[in-house]
């Protein structure tokens, strides 16, 4: 039963992957993005990462695939160019990619980490619940998640500026 | 005050007075710096006497004085001081330097008294005069070097005097670098001296050379040619000789006192110093004597030919100079030094004489152009006849002495050197016949039209130009000078001459053999220890010598009579008859064109050769190779700056998959 | 189900994600490729959570996300300031950092 899940989840995730990377229209792009995060949140769950599961839904496919479609809509889809400037690239760049699959693969595979082996260690209860995880977060990795929070402040008011118009900061303080 | 207190106020003098005028020269009315001049070689002549009077006081076999002024050079095994030898050698040839000197300086003043630079004039003399004073008096070999090089450099600062003649300032460049090859050759000969002995210092040098070397030992050989070099480049002996003739570009008193009487003899003085280590190697001795007997027959054949008047007196000058070194280098010590002292006085007469001749022609050398000035200068004539008649050898006068003694010398020590002998009085009789082409064509026949217009009391003036090429000059600085002063108008020339004249008559009895031998006593003080100075010729020879000299005197002088008073216009006929030997004769042997083809043009193709395919291919190919090497390394590097991020992105996943591959490789 | 069954796939996805940046002229796609090579990263992080029974691996992931949203924030930005200049929208155009 498992192995079907997982089979389902991981041509889910693959097949999205490729068509972000394959299709035309950045717009078709990004729902296949979707696709593939929720297929994600899938795999997740098969290895009892269930509040990342959630997380990944909700936030990930969620928000940033909502901002991302925003975006996409505001700037309008324009078809790239068929001529590559760049001399080598279409044909290095699935095969630089090819051997860095292979490679990473055969260190997966020929590694000599037993608990690579079989199904992993014994799990306790309550394994990846919410209440693990708020544990671990407000515990052991304060920092971290202070941090985080931090830096999720600086990335908004830096898309502020980022995307503020010029005509905006100049029209202040005339008129009144 | 000891002999050595003189000595050095010998050398104080004259390098005092050239120092004074050239500071003081702006504030120097007329003719002042002329008389400090000659004043300042006066007051050395009268040290010398000093130096001279305070030697004779000391016991004969101790006369070698030295005294150190201060540490040159000290170091492990090297020890080399400021420091002078006065022995008797030395204190005749500062006798006859410093006194010549001073007559000479007291012609200048009047001769040149009219030239723009006449205060850098008797600097430079003064100068020179110090210069070779030091060279004299040193008493190692480094200080001999040093006052080699400074009398080079005055020779050449005075040769090319009238520095915007362009003659003149190539003769004295010829001049100078002939004067470096022979400092190479001292250089090197002092070198090799150390090395061997240990020591720079001359009595310390001739002690430890009999033990040290044998006889014709290879480097005591090799020592003695070396300082032949440089002896022979300063005393114009053939090969080194070429400069000589060129060297008459200088204003006559310089003539006079470098190229006569002083500085050419430096390289007899040499030989004659260095006497201990040529008896050790007789061979260097022979080759030595054998130049001087090439030089003395070969100048004596071109003065024959050569019209200019100045270039005849330099030719015999490197003839007479041939005699000495010949003299010195057989042995005959005494006999050629005397002889260089009596040269020094007649042939600075002659040269005085002639400068008085060339100003009354305006400046013109040739001879061709010259004759009876008999009424129309009769001082200037008397004294050249008088200095044409010491030369020539005419007996009575001092260079029948000393000529003489040279040859009687040469035939006494039997076997080979008798060609020494016989070619020397061969060369007496041409020397005497062109002494004579001088005096009788100069004094003697129908006045030419310079020496009419002086009868009537009125000195030729002629365009300024140069003597030798007839291009135009000015009389600014730099050229000579408008006025041109003869003997008969300017009292200190005439004294200078006069007693000139009087030294080269009566110095002859100095040494008369069976009479007097003055000089050989007093040089018996430095050349003690040496065999050959001590094989006096006996009388009879002596007497013999002098007859057969006396005839060939006469000889020449008649056969000149014959030739130029007799019947004139037989020289130019003979000369067209002649015409290969003139021409040969005429250019000096063709010395120049040999050394041209022989030194000259291959150093100059060599060069080329340097400059086209080792600067041009190599050494620039280098450079240019290496930038260019550069620059397309960086273009090439430069080709992956393309400023396309996905080629950026390219080259990381790239370099991530590199590296994967080299640490999965490694750890399997 | 085997640990490595998951890492392979998420070597694969990373591959995917690698050569989409590679390939694709379009920040936005670029910036999606890069999605995939982060959430590549975190199936990575989350596998091995399980197979070390270790919940350090999923706190990881999380922070990973969160990272991921900010800098999905710039570069939007990024985009749409280079849109409201007028910009063409290809990174093969804009290089004015050329050496």
């Amino acid at each position: 039963m498992e192995e079907v899940a997982f089979f389902v989840g991981a041509i889910g995730a693959l097949g999205g992957a490729v068509a972000v990377v394959a299709l035309r229209n950045p717009f078709y792009s990004v729902l296949a993005l979707v696709v593939h995060l929720v297929s994600l949140a899938g795999l997740f769950l098969l290895l009892h990462a269930e509040f990342l599961a959630a997380a990944q839904v909700v936030v990930y496919a969620g928000a940033v695939m909502v901002l991302y479609l925003f975006v996409a809509a505001y700037v309008g889809s324009n078809e790239e160019p068929l001529w590559e400037p760049i001399a080598g690239q279409r044909f290095l760049a699935p095969l630089l990619a090819a051997a860095l699959f292979v490679e990473l693969s055969v260190a997966i595979l020929g590694t000599g980490l037993k608990s690579l082996g079989g199904e992993g260690a014994t799990i306790p209860a309550g394994f990846g619940s919410p209440a693990a995880i708020g544990e671990l977060l407000l515990e052991r990795f304060l920092i971290a998640f202070e941090a985080a929070s931090l830096l999720l402040l600086i990335a908004a008011v830096g898309a502020v500026v980022l995307a503020a118009s010029k005509k905006e900061a100049t029209e202040v303080p005339r008129g009144r | 005050m000891s002999a050595t207190t003189y000595g050095w106020l010998i050398l104080l003098c004259p390098l005092a007075g050239s120092i004074l005028i050239a500071l003081s020269w702006r504030i120097l009315p007329g003719r002042a710096a002329g008389w400090i001049g000659t004043a300042a070689i006066g007051l050395s002549f009268v040290n010398a006497i000093g130096a001279f009077v305070m030697l004779l006081g000391e016991p004969e076999d101790a006369r070698r004085l030295t005294s150190a002024l201060y540490d040159y050079a000290t170091a492990v095994g090297l020890d080399i001081d400021l420091g002078i030898l006065v022995d008797p050698l030395a204190v005749v040839m500062c006798l006859v330097v410093t006194g010549v000197s001073t007559l000479i300086h007291l012609y200048s003043v009047a001769y040149m008294s009219s030239d723009e630079g006449y205060a850098r004039f008797f600097s430079y003399m003064n100068f020179f005069v110090f210069s070779m004073l030091l060279l004299i008096l040193a008493g190692n070999f480094v200080l001999l070097i040093v006052g080699w090089a400074f009398v080079g450099f005055a020779s050449y600062a005075l040769i090319s005097y009238w520095y915007r003649r362009s003659t003149a300032t190539a003769a004295g460049m010829k001049a100078f670098v002939i004067n470096v090859i022979g400092d190479i050759g001292l250089v090197l000969a002092a070198f090799l001296i150390f090395r061997e002995l240990g020591t720079f210092d001359y009595l310390e040098v001739f002690e430890a050379s009999p033990e040290r070397f044998q006889t014709n030992e290879g480097t005591i050989v090799a020592i003695c040619l070396l300082l032949l070099v440089g002896a022979f480049a300063k005393s114009a002996q053939i090969p080194f000789h070429t400069w000589l003739p060129d060297a008459m570009e200088g204003p006559t008193p310089v003539s006079a006192l470098i190229h006569a009487a002083t500085m050419v003899t430096a390289g007899v003085y040499l030989i004659a110093r260095a006497h201990p280590l040529f008896e050790l190697a007789p061979t260097a001795a022979d080759i030595a004597a054998f130049a001087g007997l090439a030089t003395l027959l070969v100048a004596a054949t071109i003065a024959l030919v050569v019209t200019d008047l100045k270039r005849i007196i330099a030719y015999s000058t490197m003839s007479q100079i041939g005699y000495m070194v010949v003299g010195v280098s057989i042995g005959a010590y005494t006999a050629g030094i005397f002889h260089l002292m009596t040269h020094a006085f007649f042939k600075a007469l002659l040269f005085m004489a002639a400068g008085s001749i060339i100003a009354a022609m305006a400046s013109r050398q040739n001879i061709d152009g010259m004759s009876g000035f008999k009424k129309a200068m009769p001082f200037t004539s008397l004294l050249l006849i008088i200095g044409a008649l010491a030369l020539a050898g005419f007996p009575g006068m001092s260079g029948f002495f000393s000529k003489d003694e040279i040859l009687v010398f040469a035939a006494e020590r039997g076997g080979m050197y008798w060609i020494f002998a016989i070619g020397g009085y061969v060369a007496a009789f041409l020397t005497a016949f062109y002494s004579f082409r001088i005096g009788f064509r100069v004094v003697l026949g129908e006045p030419c039209e310079e020496a009419r217009e002086l009868e009537r009391g009125h000195l030729a003036h002629g365009e300024p130009e140069n003597p030798a090429t007839g291009e135009k000059e000015d009389t600014e600085i730099g050229f000579p000078g408008p006025e041109h002063h003869i003997a008969e108008h300017a009292a200190p020339m005439r004294i200078a001459m006069g007693v000139l004249g009087f030294l080269a008559v009566v110095a002859g009895v100095l040494q008369i053999p069976g009479v007097t031998a003055a000089m050989e006593h007093f040089l018996a003080g430095t050349f003690e220890e040496s065999e050959l100075f001590h094989s006096v010729p006996s009388e009879g020879s002596a007497y013999l010598g002098l007859l057969v000299g006396a005839i060939v005197a006469f000889a020449g002088i008649g056969l000149a009579w014959l030739l130029y008073v007799r019947s004139p216009g037989v020289t130019l006929r003979l000369r067209d008859r002649l015409t290969p030997i003139h021409n040969f004769l005429e250019r000096k042997w063709y010395f120049d064109e040999l050394i041209d083809a022989l030194i000259y043009r291959p150093v100059i193709r060599a060069g080329r050769f340097a400059h086209e395919v080792v600067e041009r291919v190599v050494v620039q190919g280098l450079v240019t190779g290496a930038v260019g090497a550069v620059r397309e390394a960086g273009v090439l590097v430069r080709g992956a700056q393309s400023g396309f991020v996905r080629a950026y992105a390219l080259l990381v996943v790239g370099g991530f998959a590199a590296l994967a591959l080299y640490f999965l490789v490694v750890s399997s | 189900m085997a640990v490595e069954w998951y890492l392979v796939l998420s070597a694969l996805l990373f591959a995917v994600g690698a050569s989409g940046v590679l390939l694709r002229r379009s920040p936005l796609v670029i910036l999606l490729c890069l999605e995939l090579m982060l959430n590549a990263g975190n199936l990575a992080l989350v596998a091995f959570s399980r197979s070390l029974a270790n919940q350090d691996g999923q706190i990881f992931a999380l922070v990973v996300m969160v990272v991921a949203a900010c800098e999905v924030v710039v570069g939007l930005g990024l985009i749409v300031a280079m849109f409201r200049r007028r910009l063409p929208l290809n990174v093969d155009e804009i290089r004015s950092l050329r050496g």
